[in-house]
């Protein structure tokens, strides 16, 4: 062994010891969320009642943990309850007075809470849970027979009916080489051990040992090295996760993001290690481009070229950036990831400094996000103490050194040029392109900048190879995708797709379809860039090529699901507003176009547009495309565009008809009560959010337009239909 | 025009420029600076961005125009409760026009407004990353998540009584 891998593995044995005399032969482990989400759900609260218990009952083995989110936002705040050998318990929707009976009932007496099992998967009260799952993704239908074969075996095998149940799982990032063969994976729960096999003999050998004897059947373990088996063994019952490939998310929800220890404990600084010791640059910068691997941020621009074109400058001051601005505003991966991860980002940039030789980084974060902010200057800093970053890092001779710098609230910041200005501590404008910035970036030097997904990337491709990352995904778009789903959603939260898994299966299989009792109208991807994909094209799959194939842009990773009350015309304008009042100003078409194209869809929603206005937008919006200087302008009519190819008849119902199907432009709307029916209830008048409904019990009541927000309210409650819509 | 002796910042943050000023392009922490200050005081004062622009040896037109620039700064004082509807298109669509709405009508204020007894401001921010629970209101440092309108009225009246519960 090297003397650089010496060096770490003596720092990793230094932090492990350290993290054991802190656990303290702990066996129970109570698992609490803490990111921005889960803390607005009220975690901390929660965490604190834990604490107290915790201390009241004066055990020393039970062990409080704080993690980052798992990505399950709608559900939060999320409780882990872990005792070894025993199902993983998660709870949902935690509060105070529930954390007195989860830990009186569970942690104490070892007794479950039913009802508040997450998703109420009472699956968690079978004797076991097995998980079928393709190796290779040339057998994505292999988990669905074999999961029907094996529930047929073990009813002619005798296994109790109800003691064990299966299901089928995603891919769960276990593609490995030399599987297209038709192995398939088997992971079964609580023992966590994975099989992989592809008769039905192998099969009936894993039943009898396993299902019936009880004994783990050793020659059929798998010897892929799961790296998301640690994500799956604590979530892998709840489809809401077990559809999903967590690379990226590999760590959120497992490790505490304030514990160096805990990160390193999960593999984390052995790729660094690793390219250190070796200490071939190039070769980095080979690897990562024959993973495939393409920029996270929206671009999609290989990531690989993009370092190769950095190194050809003679410039030896170089700089790596990570992008952490995440503008699109309806998108929440990275600053989950940066909540939840943060080594791994810091991770990522070190190697791709040593691979382009750079020695100064940059993450450049949003300043609304203060707890992202607060983790990764803890990280840096424990980081530092240990030199994983600093001089001379491991003895190595190399040195990387890395600094936050905040935003301030400009979209346009996200814009690489514009984010070195920022960062230099100018305003923010974007300049025209080339020079590009891995010619010409921060104070001229070249540079490289990422986005925080594709920084987190990194170490799983240096770890676990190329070769093994490209497997995962499609022909041109390799290896997953994180989305933040939100809007019209039953599960809303993050999730982690291979490329290619279509809106469908990300819709419907994973986010529960849309809340009840609506149906899909739309989904929005790409954010102020992007566009809106009618429901019928919902069989789309999510990859670079195809979202712009129908006209939106795969962005960097919003995903907004709209339901047959959401207004397409008044959606396009939300964009618009957004783009127009984030333009820089710096050129004509963005800073004038954005606003006559806005003044036409105000005009429109409020009933005074012509049918010329269609065409007009359509010239503007080309025009603007055309001729902006950034990525803003150039995309901002996007969404106008795009809502006129798929929604021009709700365009038309607002002009001609002065209509607005849905009741979510107000101008279009009016509410009136009609003295004839109105038997003076109040109910009207109590229900209005602003009072502005008049009147004395028994007498008609009357609505103050001028007041009236056009919120309906009144519409809904009235019981004798006196409310009018007009 | 204010002379040095007159100068206000505290000494954090003063002792934290003449640690910018040591580094390498000390004029690329301006930005750090001016959080720092929005921080402590709530805003950047008129005053305030003068002293940095002395401090840092930096032109002031420099310092206003990044203040200027970046929504984020704020050049008003904030009331005492600083109300910011977040508008973000999961909190958009989930109907958090609606909710700005009945803020701007309850308070009797716009956008970017306090109200005259200086107890509430009204602002717009763009998606807190919490869209999971739009829509998402912040009250301070308090959020609150799938804020109804029925809750609008309910929380000013809830902040009305606490403040005078609290200065009574
Ligand atoms: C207006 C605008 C906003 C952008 N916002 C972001 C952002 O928030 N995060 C991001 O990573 N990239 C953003 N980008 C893309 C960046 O310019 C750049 O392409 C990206 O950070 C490169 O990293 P990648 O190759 O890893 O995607 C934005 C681009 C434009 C034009
Ligand atoms: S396109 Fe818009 S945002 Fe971009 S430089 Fe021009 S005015 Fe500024
Ligand atoms: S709820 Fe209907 S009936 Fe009752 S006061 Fe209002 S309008 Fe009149
Ligand atoms: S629409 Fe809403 S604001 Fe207007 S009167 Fe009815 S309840 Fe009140
Ligand atoms: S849109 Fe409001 S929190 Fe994201």
């Amino acid at each position: 062994m090297g003397k650089i891998l010496d060096q770490f593995n003596h720092i990793k044995q230094q932090l492990l010891q350290k993290r054991e005399q802190y656990l303290a032969g702990s066996k129970t482990v109570i698992q609490i969320g803490s990111a921005t989400c889960e803390n607005a759900a009220g975690a901390q609260q929660v965490r604190a009642e834990f604490e107290k218990l915790l201390k009241a009952s004066g055990r020393k083995d039970i062990h409080i943990k704080q993690v980052g989110c798992t990505g399950r936002c709608s559900q939060e705040p999320i409780v882990g309850v872990f005792v070894p050998d025993k199902f993983p318990f998660k709870y949902e929707r935690v509060t105070v007075p529930k954390v007195q009976e989860i830990f009186q009932q569970h942690v104490l007496q070892g007794q479950p809470v039913v009802d508040l099992i997450l998703d109420k998967k009472t699956s968690n009260l079978y004797n076991r849970l097995v998980t079928f799952s393709s190796l290779s993704t040339a057998t994505t239908e292999l988990p669905t027979k074999w999961e029907n074969i094996f529930n047929e075996r073990l009813k002619t095998r005798g296994v109790a009916e109800g003691s064990v149940r299966s299901f089928h799982g995603g891919c769960l990032g276990l593609y490995s080489a030399g599987e297209e063969g038709g192995r398939v994976g088997m992971l079964v729960f609580p023992e966590k051990v994975m099989y992989a096999f592809s008769t039905e003999k192998e099969l009936d050998k894993i039943i009898s040992s396993h299902f019936i004897e009880g004994k783990v059947y050793k020659p059929l373990l798998a010897d892929i090295d799961p790296l998301i088996n640690r994500f799956f063994s604590l979530y892998g019952d709840v489809a809401f996760f077990n559809k999903q490939t967590r690379l990226t998310l590999r760590n959120s929800g497992i490790i505490d993001p304030e514990s160096l220890a805990d990160y390193i404990a999960n593999d984390g600084f052995e790729a660094l290690a690793l390219v250190l010791e070796k200490n071939d640059p190039q070769a980095i910068i080979d690897e990562i481009s024959k993973s495939g691997l393409r920029g996270r941020g929206g671009g999609g621009y290989p990531t690989g070229r993009k370092w190769n074109d950095a190194i050809t400058s003679s410039d030896p001051v170089r700089f790596v950036i990570c992008n952490a601005d995440e503008g699109d505003p309806g998108a929440f991966m990275d600053r989950s990831t940066l909540e939840g991860d943060p080594y791994s980002i810091i991770h990522g940039m070190a190697i791709g400094a040593l691979a382009i030789g750079a020695q100064k980084g940059y993450l450049y974060v949003r300043a609304e996000y203060p707890l992202a902010i607060k983790r990764l200057e803890n990280a840096i800093e424990q980081c530092c103490q240990v030199n994983l970053l600093g001089e001379n890092i491991l003895g190595s001779g190399y040195n990387f050194d890395l600094e936050i710098r905040l935003g301030a609230g400009a979209f346009v910041c996200g814009e690489e040029t514009a984010l070195m200005y920022s960062i230099e501590g100018k305003r923010g404008q974007p300049r025209l392109r080339p020079p590009y910035p891995t010619q010409s970036g921060l104070w001229g030097h070249p540079t490289v900048i990422n986005n925080v997904e594709t920084w987190a990337n990194v170490p799983v491709i240096v770890r676990h190879g190329a070769d093994w990352f490209a497997r995962i995904g499609t022909e041109k778009s390799k290896g997953t995708k994180v989305f933040a789903l939100a809007g019209k959603i039953k599960n809303s939260g993050l999730v982690e797709v291979p490329m290619g898994t279509t809106l469908r299966e990300i819709i419907y299989d994973i986010g529960g379809g849309v809340e009840a009792g609506r149906t899909l109208k739309a989904v929005q991807t790409g954010g102020p860039s992007g566009g809106c994909i009618p429901a019928g094209l919902i069989d789309t799959p999510v990859d670079y090529d195809s979202l712009t194939q129908v006209g939106s842009i795969m962005g960097s990773g919003g995903m907004i699901v709209l339901d047959d009350e959401d207004c397409m015309v008044a959606t396009a304008k939300f964009f618009l507003e957004f783009t127009q009042d984030e333009s820089c100003g710096k050129c004509v078409p963005c800073r004038e176009g954005t606003l006559r194209m806005l003044e036409i869809l105000e005009r429109i929603t409020a009933g005074h547009g012509t049918m010329e206005d269609l065409d007009k937008l359509e010239r503007l919006g080309r025009l603007i495309k055309k001729t902006s200087l950034c990525g803003l302008g150039q995309t901002a009519p996007n969404p106008v565009l795009n809502a006129l190819k798929y929604f021009r008849e709700e365009f038309i119902t607002h002009i001609q008809d002065k209509r607005c199907p849905t009741q979510k432009c107000s101008k279009l709307t009016r509410f009136e009560i009609d003295p004839e029916k109105c038997i003076g209830c109040t109910l009207c008048a109590r229900r209005c959010p602003v009072t502005c409904i008049k009147g004395t019990a028994r007498k008609p009541h009357e609505i103050d337009q001028a007041r009236c927000i056009k919120c309906g309210e009144c519409f809904n409650v009235c019981k004798f239909e006196a409310v009018l819509k007009k | 025009m204010t002379t040095k002796t007159e100068y206000t910042l505290h000494p954090d943050i003063v002792s934290f420029i003449e640690t910018c000023l040591q580094k390498e392009h000390s004029e690329s922490y301006l930005m750090d600076i001016l959080h720092k200050i929005q921080d402590k005081y709530g805003y950047l004062s008129e005053e305030h961005m003068y002293e940095v622009a002395q401090r840092l040896q930096v032109p002031a037109s420099t310092v206003s125009g990044v203040s200027t620039f970046y929504h984020f700064f704020r050049l008003q004082p904030r009331g005492k409760y600083a109300i910011s509807v977040c508008m973000g298109t999961a909190c958009f669509v989930k109907g958090a026009d609606k909710v700005l709405n009945a803020f701007q009508t309850e308070l009797g204020i716009g956008l970017g407004e306090t109200t005259k007894d200086g107890m509430f401001s009204l602002e717009n921010t763009r998606c807190l990353g919490v869209c999971g629970l739009a829509p998402v209101v912040t009250i301070n440092e308090q959020v609150y998540s799938r804020v109804t309108l029925q809750q609008v009225s309910e929380l000013i009246n809830r902040i009305l009584n606490k403040d005078v519960e609290k200065t009574t």
